[in-house]
């Protein structure tokens, strides 16, 4: 079970409004040195059958981080519920390091408590233990926050697991077709549509703090930006000046919006007040500038420019000046997308008609190709800098993909129905 | 629970009311069926304004077939938005016509195939607009007569990722408008 590219496969189910979708997370690509983990299944001390089985998710999400290798259910020698069950030798033959346990209880009708333990096999000693009280509807909220709580502690790295994705799908064809903005949680459960449109949508933007997101629309026949508030779905327009009105990107402070413009005749970059709507411009130059992203200090943008004769990445301060090249590798790099502590950048890495997600380190200045595609697009980081989120092609269809920061670690999500594109991770803390 | 339930009608609603505020507009729905189309049945959906004065333009009616101003899409090479030499006499056609008739409106559409990164190709469809853009401005075309848009690798004309797909898909659609 540790090859390198051992195939496991899940098959969740998940309602989607009207329709039923299957999402299918297949690890693609394994990793030698995921650490082994025992998630047994939750005790449960209601009637009938459990809401929800928490060990699946904990154990689905670990296992997507691609650094823990949880035990399959059918080598799982005992289950149990409670610490004083729990015999460590039997665990500790099972060369498992850590073992999760729980037990899920009702108090009201649809109200919960979900404790669950942490323990260190080899010391035999508990190293994690919370309790919390949950309505139905939070079940798998908590499952992921539980997650988040055992990465941290064995990895020392903040988990990302109880956040979520946006992302555009497109069905149907020809004068029948749709593109939804979607979100949905970090494994693709619970997909909520905030917008239909039988126009083009593209290139979502989450607000730093989570509660917005930014997206370019064309069902007014011309590219407009949008800001929508995503647990009210109220928005307002914030852009929509003649010719491109593109890739919105919200500064740290969530105080400004970076966007594309093309009212002064070619693509240039700007920065607009959220507030008040003025606008600054930072590129003055007869080349394509576009996809700005900020980096994490807001003191600079990263930014897609082919002022060089072809695409290339550029850095400019966020008070404007002049921009440095930081690309030189390859003859197309574009769409970037900066990590949470500003040190690597991932970009779409384009070679001989091939393109590829790639990551720029920015100390060492080494490119390193992650992936294996032809036409890799739309990265997008997790919030703990772990894996990079993006959209590749499956067959003829678009899907999504996440990978590893270091490449060793890839894996698909691919829903059913239609056509996935630019799968945005949201921030920490929503 | 009640909240979400609530803020997801709310959703909902949102994505009903932008529905039908996209259809506010007088001849929208017939607008947008034309949008699809194009490409395939070139400028039929635009036509009918152009043929309520077409007994005016003195042969240059553009939804003549025989008339070089029923060809309404160009084509571009792969990242480039150098208008083709066999291009040329045709942009001059559509502009001589607009010039001449500066009542009517234009809309440039670009596009770009769908290699590399989304945003980028909205700024390579909005160049070849500006390409052609300047071409008809140079013939007298007014500017206030042109609108442009573009759509990237959003609205491929042809689905599929293969060489042919995508030279279809790199192209300018010149769509006639009331003005």
């Amino acid at each position: 079970m540790r090859d390198m590219f051992r195939s496991l496969l899940f098959v969740l189910l998940f309602h989607s409004g009207l329709a039923q979708a299957a999402l299918t997370i297949e690890i693609t690509q394994g990793i030698e040195g995921a650490v082994p983990i025992a998630v047994v299944p939750f005790g449960w001390g209601g009637p009938g059958a459990a809401p929800e089985n928490l060990a699946a998710i904990i154990s689905s999400d670990l296992s997507r981080s691609g650094r823990f290798e949880p035990l399959a259910d059918r080598d799982l020698v005992a289950h149990p519920t409670s610490a004083d069950m729990v015999k460590f030798q039997n665990w500790r033959m099972l060369n498992v390091d850590n073992l999760v346990i729980g037990q899920l209880g009702q108090t009201a009708a649809g109200q919960y408590t979900v404790r669950f333990e942490l323990f260190d096999v080899y010391r035999g000693k508990q190293i994690l233990g919370y309790s919390f009280p949950a309505g139905s509807r939070d079940l798998r909220r908590v499952a992921h926050h539980i997650s988040d709580l055992i990465y941290e502690k064995l990895t020392g790295e903040k988990g990302a697991f109880n956040t979520q994705i946006a992302y555009v799908t497109t069905t149907g064809s020809g004068k029948g077709k749709t593109y939804t903005l979607l979100v949905a949680d970090s494994d693709g459960y619970n997909p909520q549509t905030i917008l239909r449109s039988n126009q083009p949508l593209m290139s979502p933007a989450w607000s730093t703090d989570g509660r917005q997101i930014a997206y370019v629309t064309f069902e007014n026949k011309a590219a407009e930006i949008y800001l929508q508030d995503v647990a009210s779905g109220s928005r307002r327009k914030v852009a929509s000046f003649p010719g491109v009105n593109g890739a919105p990107s919200w500064s740290p402070d969530g105080r400004r919006l970076a966007l594309t413009l093309s009212q002064d005749g070619n693509p240039e970059i700007y920065i607009m007040e959220v507030g008040n709507g003025a606008l600054k411009r930072l590129t003055t130059n007869p080349a394509i500038d576009t996809e700005p992203a900020w980096a994490p200090d807001g003191k600079s943008l990263v930014f897609t420019s082919d002022r060089g004769g072809s695409p290339q990445l550029y850095r400019i301060a966020s008070w404007g000046g002049q921009p440095q090249r930081l690309t030189f590798e390859g003859k197309y790099n574009a769409g970037a997308d900066i990590s949470p502590d500003g040190s690597k950048i991932a970009m779409v890495h384009g070679n001989n008609g091939i393109y590829r997600i790639a990551v720029l380190d920015l100390k060492s200045g080494v490119t390193r190709v992650l992936t294996d595609g032809r036409l890799d697009e739309s990265p997008s980081f997790s919030p703990n800098g772990s894996m990079i989120i993006y959209a590749t092609d499956e067959g003829n269809r678009g899907v999504m993909a996440a990978v590893s920061v270091d490449g060793r670690f890839r894996q698909r999500l691919s829903i059913q129905a239609g056509d996935v594109r630019e799968p945005v991770w949201s921030p920490f803390g929503k | 629970m009640r909240h979400l339930m609530h803020s997801m009608f709310g959703l909902l609603l949102v994505a009903v009311l932008a529905g039908c505020s996209s259809k506010g507009g007088t001849t929208e729905e017939g607008d947008m069926a034309a949008v699809d189309e194009r490409g395939t049945v070139a400028g039929e959906g635009a036509v009918a304004t152009g043929a309520a004065g077409a007994g005016t333009f003195q042969g240059m009616s553009i939804d003549d077939p025989n008339s070089p101003l029923s060809r309404r899409v160009i084509y571009f090479e792969y990242d480039s938005s150098n208008i083709l030499a066999e291009d040329q006499d045709l942009l001059v056609s559509h502009a001589a016509y607009l010039a001449a008739n500066p009542g009517q409106g234009v809309t440039l559409e670009g596009h770009a195939d769908e290699r590399g990164s989304r945003e980028y190709n909205i700024g390579l469809g909005d160049r070849r607009v500006q390409a052609v853009r300047r071409v008809l401005e140079l013939q007298g075309v007014s500017a206030q007569q042109i609108t442009t848009v573009s759509y990237g690798e959003e609205k491929p004309a042809v689905e599929g990722h293969s060489d042919t797909a995508w030279r279809m898909n790199r192209r300018v659609e010149i769509t006639y408008t009331a003005y």
